[in-house]
C-alpha cells in the first residue's frame, strides 16, 4: 500500500517551486507532505472505506428503526411508567423483569406461543411440500392451481380472521352447526385452550402454507430432471424418488422455510388479537390464546405500563435469539453432514 | 495482514461513532420531543384542510357534520369513526403516548373520562359561558376538573330501562303490555325471579343478553365501585362482591353466555338468544342493528319504564380537545354545536342516544317521542322518568375503565366455566397487576 502511493508522493515534490530561502522551502515542503499524507490517507480511506459506505444505507437504516427501537426498550425497561401523562417513571432497575417474569400470565403466554407455533409452524411445512410435490407435477391449467394455493396469502388477515370469526364462533358458528345437525358436541374454541390454538393456527396455517408451497415449488423445479431419469431407470418409484431425490435436493431451501417460519411462528400477533370476541381482546378473558407478543401489546398499550411491555419484549427477543442460534446449529449441523 | 487489520479497526471504529452518533441524535430526537401539556402553535385551516374528528360505535353525527360543513365552508369537518370503543381507546392510548396522530376532537367513552380529569394539562379547558349549566349536573362534574377546567363536552346520557321482546313474553306465558311488565321488575330479586320463571317455560332462550351487561348494570348502582373517594383502589368491598356473587350465580341459569359486544352477542338478537337486555338509549340502535330493520316476522321489541333497584345511568360520551390539535378554537366551536340541545334532540330522533341537556330534556317534542320499532313505545317519556330515577353516581377514578375491563374478564371466565371463585381471584391479581 506504501509502495503503491511512493511514486504519486515523488511527483508531487518534482513538481513544487524550488525557489525562496531554505527556510521556508523546508517548511513548504513539510506542508507538501503533510498534504501528501492527508492525500495519501485520503486515497487509503476510498479503498477501505467506500465499501462500507455502499451499504452504509442498510445499516444507517437499521440503527435508526431497528438498533435504535431495540436499545430505547432496553432502556425503557428500566423504569417506571407515569400513566396519566403517558411519560417515563422513575428509575426501577430490574423491576420490571421481576415482575414480567414472575407474572403468571407471562408464563402462560409463552406456553400458548409455543403451541401454536408447533401446531402451525410443523403441519405447515409439511402440507407445503406435499403441496408442491403435487403442483409439480404435470397438471392441467398448473397456473390456476399455482396462483389458487397463494390466494389466502392475498387477502388481509384481518379479513381472513372474519370469516374464520363466523366459523368458529362458539354457538352460532357454522362448525358448531354442523356438528350439531350430525348429533355431536359442539366444540368451544373460544374458551378450550387447546381447540383455540387449534383455530388460531388453522388461520396461520391457511394464510402461509400456499406462500411457503410456492417457494418449495421453485426450488423443486431446480432439481435437475436427468436425477429423476436415472433414478426411474434404477426402478425407484413416484414416493422413492420424492424421498431420495426431491427431499435431499431442496435442503437449503427447507432450512431456509424452516427459519422464516419459526421466526414469524413465534410472533402471531393479529390472529389471536381478532379471534377474541371478548370486549378486552387479551387472547381470551382466561388469556387461554395470549400470545407473547400480545402480552407485549396489552402491557405496553392496554394497562399503559411500557416499562414492564419493554421489559417482557426483551425477554421475547433473547428467546427468540436463544432459538434462532439452535436453529443455526441445526442448520450447520445438517449442511455438514449432506456434504460429508 | 497487519495493515488491513488496522485499517479495518479503524473504519470499525468509525463505523461505531457513526452508529452512536446517529443513535444519539435519534435519542436526542425523541427527548426534546414537545412537552405533551404545552398547547400546539395554532395554524388557520388551510384550502383542502378539515378540521377532523374520531368516534366510535355510533354517534349520529353523519347528518349534522354535512349540515355544518355545508354552512361553514372555511370550518370543514372530517369525521372517522371507530366500530368499537375499547379499539379506539387502545389507539387514543398510543396517540397520546407518542404525542402525536390525534384529531382535533376525540370522542371519549363516559368510563374513561376519570384518566383525563386525572391529567387536565394536556386537554383543553373548554369552560365558557355560552356553555356554562348545558348539562346535567353529574354529567359536567365528570368532566370537571379539580382546578375548575372543563376537559369534555358531554354528547349524550344513558339512563337504563328495560327492553324486551314481547314476542318471547307471550311464548312464556308471561304480561307483555309494557305497564305490567314494569311492575314485575323493580327490584332485582323480582328481575331474577322472574328470569327463572321465564327460562322454565322457554328453555332454549336465556332471561338477559350477557353476564356482563348485567353485571355493569347492576355496578351502575353501586357507590363506591372499585376506587375509594380518595383514589385509592378497593376491589374487595362488600358491594361489589355481591354484585359479583349474584351475577355468577345466576350464570349458568339465566345468562346467554356470551361476550358483550361478540359474534355470539350479536347473533343471539335474531335467534332468540334473550328476552331482556339493560337499555340506556342508545342501546335501542344496537337492537335494531343486530335484530334487523325491520325486525324478523314475530319479533316484538318493546321497553318498559323500569329498572331494577332504582336508576342507573350506563355510559354517555365526551367530545374533548387534546392540546396537540392546531385548531383548538375552531375544534371548540364546532362541538359546542353539536353538543348544544338542538342537535342532541336531532340525534334523539333519529338514532335514540338520550340527551345529557338541561334543555333538551325539558323540549316537548322529545317527551312526545314514540319509537315504532319498539311497538311505538313512548321513548321519550320513557327515559326521561328513567333519567328522573337516577340516584346513585358511582364514583368512577383514574382506573375505573382499566378495572371495569378485568371485571368484565372475570364475569366472562365464570361464562366460559371457571370457578367463580378461582376467577375472582385472577381478578385480584389482575387489579394487583394495574398498580
Amino acid at each position: 500500500m506504501t509502495n503503491r502511493t511512493a511514486p504519486a508522493g515523488d511527483a508531487a515534490t518534482a513538481t513544487s517551486p524550488a525557489d525562496g530561502p531554505p527556510e521556508e522551502r523546508r517548511t513548504t515542503s513539510a506542508r507538501q507532505r503533510a498534504r501528501l499524507i492527508r492525500r495519501q490517507r485520503r486515497s487509503r480511506w476510498d479503498v477501505k472505506l467506500s465499501p462500507y459506505l455502499y451499504v452504509s444505507p442498510f445499516f444507517v437504516l437499521f440503527a435508526i428503526v431497528g438498533l435504535y427501537p431495540l436499545l430505547y426498550t432496553g432502556y425503557l425497561s428500566l423504569f417506571d411508567w407515569n400513566r396519566a401523562y403517558y411519560v417515563r417513571g422513575e428509575f426501577v432497575g430490574l423491576d420490571n423483569y421481576t415482575f414480567v417474569l414472575t407474572d403468571p400470565v407471562f408464563r402462560k403466554s409463552l406456553v400458548n406461543t409455543f403451541s401454536i407455533f408447533l401446531m402451525s409452524s410443523v403441519p405447515q411445512v409439511v402440507l407445503a411440500v406435499g403441496v408442491a410435490a403435487l403442483l409439480d407435477t404435470r397438471l392441467r391449467g398448473r397456473t390456476f392451481w399455482r396462483m389458487s394455493v397463494l390466494l389466502p396469502f392475498v387477502v388481509a388477515p384481518t379479513a381472513a380472521v372474519l370469516i374464520f370469526g363466523s366459523l368458529f364462533a362458539d354457538r352460532y358458528g357454522i362448525i358448531n352447526q354442523v356438528l350439531g345437525e350430525v348429533g355431536l358436541e359442539p366444540i368451544r374454541w373460544h374458551v378450550d385452550r387447546w381447540w383455540s390454538h387449534f383455530a388460531i393456527a388453522g388461520m396461520v396455517n391457511w394464510r402461509w402454507t400456499g406462500y411457503n408451497a410456492l417457494i418449495f415449488l421453485a426450488a423443486m423445479q431446480a432439481v435437475p430432471r436427468d436425477l429423476y431419469e436415472a433414478a426411474s431407470l434404477d426402478g425407484a418409484g413416484r414416493v422413492r424418488q420424492f424421498f431420495a431425490v426431491t427431499l435431499p435436493m431442496i435442503r437449503p431451501t427447507m432450512i431456509f422455510v424452516i427459519i422464516t417460519s419459526t421466526i414469524g411462528g413465534l410472533q402471531i400477533f393479529t390472529e389471536p388479537r381478532l379471534f377474541d370476541d371478548t370486549p378486552n381482546r387479551e387472547g381470551g378473558p382466561d388469556h387461554q390464546y395470549m400470545t407473547s407478543t400480545l402480552y407485549i401489546y396489552v402491557k405496553g398499550i392496554e394497562d399503559q405500563f411500557y416499562g414492564r411491555a419493554s421489559a417482557a419484549a426483551w425477554i421475547l427477543f433473547l428467546i427468540i435469539v436463544g432459538i434462532a442460534l439452535l436453529n443455526f446449529a441445526i442448520t450447520r449441523f445438517l449442511t455438514r453432514r449432506s456434504v460429508s | 495482514m497487519h495493515h488491513i487489520t488496522a485499517g479495518s479497526r479503524r473504519s470499525t471504529r468509525l463505523l461505531a461513532s457513526a452508529a452512536v452518533a446517529s443513535l444519539v441524535l435519534g435519542m436526542s430526537a425523541c427527548g426534546s420531543d414537545d412537552d405533551p401539556t404545552k398547547s400546539a402553535e395554532q395554524e388557520k385551516l388551510g384550502d383542502g384542510e378539515s378540521l377532523t374528528i374520531t368516534t366510535f360505535g355510533e354517534f349520529g353525527y353523519d347528518a349534522l357534520i354535512e349540515e355544518w360543513n355545508a354552512a361553514h365552508p372555511d370550518v370543514q369537518v372530517e369525521q372517522t369513526k371507530v366500530s368499537l370503543w375499547d379499539d379506539w381507546k387502545n389507539e387514543l392510548n398510543t396517540n397520546l403516548q407518542a404525542g402525536s396522530g390525534l384529531p382535533d376532537v376525540v370522542a371519549i367513552e363516559g368510563d374513561f373520562m376519570p384518566a383525563l380529569v386525572a391529567a387536565p394539562d394536556r386537554w383543553v379547558d373548554l369552560s365558557s359561558d355560552e356553555v356554562e349549566g348545558r348539562w346535567l349536573d353529574f354529567k359536567e362534574k365528570a368532566a370537571t376538573t379539580a382546578d375548575g377546567a372543563l376537559v369534555g363536552y358531554a354528547t349524550d346520557a344513558g339512563p337504563e330501562a328495560i327492553c324486551y321482546r314481547a314476542d318471547l313474553f307471550k311464548k312464556a306465558g308471561l304480561p307483555t303490555d309494557r305497564t305490567e311488565v314494569a311492575k314485575l321488575m323493580t327490584t332485582w330479586d323480582d328481575y331474577y325471579a322472574l328470569g327463572e320463571q321465564f327460562v322454565k317455560a322457554v328453555p332454549d332462550t336465556a332471561w338477559y343478553d350477557a353476564s356482563g351487561s348485567i353485571a355493569q348494570a347492576m355496578l351502575n348502582q353501586v357507590e363506591f365501585p372499585f376506587e375509594q373517594a380518595d383514589n385509592t383502589v378497593d376491589v374487595e368491598n362488600d358491594e361489589l362482591k355481591a354484585v359479583y356473587d349474584t351475577v355468577t350465580g345466576y350464570t349458568p341459569t339465566l345468562s346467554t353466555k356470551a361476550a358483550q359486544w361478540g359474534d355470539d352477542w350479536s347473533a343471539g338478537f335474531k335467534n332468540d338468544g334473550f328476552a331482556t337486555i339493560p337499555c340506556p338509549g342508545w342501546m335501542r340502535s344496537n337492537i335494531k342493528d343486530n335484530t334487523g330493520d325491520p325486525a324478523p316476522k314475530g319479533v316484538t321489541w318493546d321497553i318498559a319504564d323500569v329498572f331494577p333497584g332504582g336508576g342507573g345511568n350506563w355510559g354517555g360520551s365526551y367530545l374533548a380537545v387534546p392540546k396537540s390539535s392546531t385548531h383548538q378554537e375552531q375544534a371548540q366551536e364546532f362541538i359546542t354545536w353539536i353538543t348544544a340541545p338542538e342537535q342532541q334532540l336531532k340525534i334523539f330522533a333519529s338514532l335514540g342516544n338520550f340527551p345529557s341537556q338541561v334543555a333538551a330534556l325539558e323540549d316537548g317534542e322529545l317527551l312526545k317521542a314514540t319509537d315504532p320499532y319498539f311497538n311505538g313505545a313512548p321513548a321519550g317519556e320513557i327515559f326521561s322518568s328513567r333519567a328522573a330515577a337516577i340516584d346513585v353516581q358511582p364514583y368512577h377514578g383514574p382506573l375505573y375503565s382499566d378495572i371495569l375491563g378485568k371485571f368484565q374478564d372475570a364475569i366472562n371466565r365464570v361464562d366460559q366455566g371457571t370457578d367463580p371463585k378461582e376467577s375472582w381471584d385472577t381478578f385480584l391479581s389482575d387489579v394487583a397487576a394495574l398498580q
